[in-house]
């Protein structure tokens, strides 16, 4: 970096910048502009989509209880995913970091490496674990005698967080893995030195240290659940919408473009105010750590 | 270093069980002898494999995935890396801003990424096309390509670069010939990382393919949508195989947490 405070050159960083800038503005802000816009425009069963300006959309959603209960049950998934995340994630990071080095990194491969397989064939393979009354979960927690009737698995919400907490687990794993690393192990010790149990060393120096880890994680699983497309899609089957899958229909089953555009621009909306709101709130409760 | 006790192995070993099992199930039914879904008891089959080369949508739209992964992360790496050599070696006003640009189709989700696009494309005259896949596919993977190059050129020694000045070397000769190899490593594992996300990309595909041009995840998926039956699960066994050969040279070449947690502090 010493180098880049010699180099005050103001052209050559534009002229390598500029292709890449260019293609954004071109291909991603003027297509957003042009959805935001969408959602004002109007849409009839035979005139189509009509460009004017018209607040149609968005009284429909504001006022129509389909689409609040419809949001209210996205964000309602994408909490329970989180906590879900936090609860198992958290723990399993902590488990794995004290692990010794060969069986470290082999666990961390297995955990992370479901990040890059195809969300498609994860999802699938909870449709078959889950699969009708007798599916293996049921039988297996039958048999544990952990439930006496079978747990309607398929397109019902249980499964969807079951399936989606499986798809988000590894962001929550390296994020709290993240953390851990900035943590100094001698405090540990030094506790211990000092006659704390495992339960307060948890709870007293664990916890505090790796919790700016766990919110940053719970942020990220959030934004991702509230806007998961496949997995509620295959495990919610046709009739349990989520916003993701309400403007998929609205775009290529009921050709309503400007519905979907502002749901779309709505989740959007949403995401980024939650995303940006908490990242202030963790970064000013735990500023000494972002130092 | 105190180690786990037994409570805490049996938590792990759970976990991973339940981590690992949704994708070891799809691996097994694949291999089923049965013309149902179930777990192969009596014998492994590769008959559902074989089924595959019988529905030409699924070989095409696997084909399609390849080359349009392969393009796109290219196209991407093409822009990537000029815009990387500047962020890591400039301060200049609007610097940070335009990383934030840059790396931002990693904050907005697919499904209005996918939407904007297709209302894009469609008034540009481009709906379905293969090059409006390519240009979506391109916004999506560049932060992956971005990152690693960024993680590469921030990291370099530029001793080397001085001394090929010195020696008389310039503009596409010190780049070609000096900085490209240095940052290599970076660009590779950049180029391996937006393939897969390419590969698996789903959301926003979704909205853009057409007939012709689906891609392997969107064929997969409105094959779902209508049933669920064990050439599905051959088809996502050979999906799954593909990622994890990715993965492992990924892991061998760069390391997988350090490529993940994209916080690679120099390029090795």
């Amino acid at each position: 970096m010493s180098m880049a405070a010699e180099e005050r050159s103001t052209r050559a960083p534009w002229v390598l910048t500029a292709p890449a800038l260019m293609l954004f503005v071109g291909v991603l802000l003027i297509p957003l502009a042009m959805t935001v816009m969408l959602s004002f425009h109007d849409w009839g069963q035979y005139k189509g989509v009509e460009p004017v300006f018209i607040l149609k959309n968005w009284h429909e959603i504001a006022t129509d209880p389909y689409y609040a209960e419809m949001f209210w049950r996205t964000f309602r998934i994408a909490i329970l995913t989180t906590l879900l995340t936090a609860l198992l994630g958290a723990p399993e990071a902590y488990i794995l970091n004290r692990m010794s080095g060969g069986w470290k990194s082999f666990f961390l491969l297995v955990i992370l490496g479901p990040l890059l397989i195809s969300v498609v064939a994860r999802t699938l393979g909870w449709a078959l674990l889950f699969g009708g009354n007798n599916g293996l979960v049921n039988k297996l927690l039958m048999s544990l005698g952990a439930i006496r009737s079978p747990i309607p698995f398929m397109f019902t919400e249980t499964g969807m967080v079951v399936a989606l907490a499986h798809v988000m687990m590894p962001f929550m794993v390296l994020s709290v893995w993240a953390a851990l690393q900035r943590l100094d192990p001698q405090i540990e010790n030094a506790a211990m030195s000092l006659g704390a149990g495992p339960a307060t060393i948890i709870r007293r120096i664990i916890m505090p240290q790796i919790m700016p880890g766990v919110l940053s994680g719970a942020i990220i699983v959030f934004s991702l659940s509230a806007s998961a497309f496949a997995t509620p899609a295959i495990i919610g089957g046709r009739r349990l919408k989520v916003a993701a899958t309400l403007a998929y229909d609205e775009f290529l089953n009921t050709l309503n473009w400007p519905l979907g555009a502002a749901v779309a621009t709505l989740l959007l909306v949403a995401l980024v105010l939650i995303v940006v709101g908490s990242n202030a709130l963790i970064e000013r409760r735990y500023a000494e750590v972002f130092r | 270093m105190s180690r786990n006790g037994p409570l805490a192995l049996i938590f792990h070993t759970v976990f991973v069980i339940i981590m690992v099992a949704p994708i070891l199930v799809v691996c097994l039914v694949a291999f089923t002898p049965e013309g149902f879904l179930s777990l192969p008891t009596n014998g492994f089959s590769l008959r559902w494999f074989r089924t595959i080369a019988n529905y030409p949508e699924f070989v095409h739209a696997f084909w399609v995935s390849l080359g349009l992964g392969a393009l796109s992360s290219l196209v991407a790496l093409v822009f990537a890396v000029p815009a990387a050599l500047a962020i890591a070696r400039y301060r200049f006003r609007g610097r940070d801003v335009l990383a934030a640009l840059f790396l931002s189709p990693l904050m907005i989700p697919h499904v209005v990424l996918g939407i904007a696009f297709l209302r894009f494309f469609t008034s540009a005259g481009l709906g379905g096309s293969f090059a409006a896949l390519i240009i979506a596919h391109v916004i999506i993977v560049f932060p992956f390509a971005l990152r690693l190059t960024l993680a590469a050129a921030t990291g370099m020694d530029r001793s080397v670069e001085m001394a090929a000045v010195s020696l008389g070397a310039g503009g596409w000769t010190l780049f070609r010939r000096v900085t490209l190899p240095l940052i290599l490593p970076g660009v590779i594992s950049g180029w391996a990382l937006a393939f897969i996300q390419s590969f698996d990309d789903l959301t926003m595909t979704v909205f853009l393919a057409a007939p012709g041009t689906e891609t392997l995840p969107v064929r997969m998926f409105l094959y779902i949508q209508d049933n669920i039956d064990p050439l599905v699960t051959s088809v996502s066994a050979c999906v799954i195989a593909i990622t994890m050969t990715a993965l492992v040279l990924l892991d061998r070449f760069y390391g997988l947490d350090r490529v993940l947690a994209g916080k690679g502090d120099t390029g090795r």
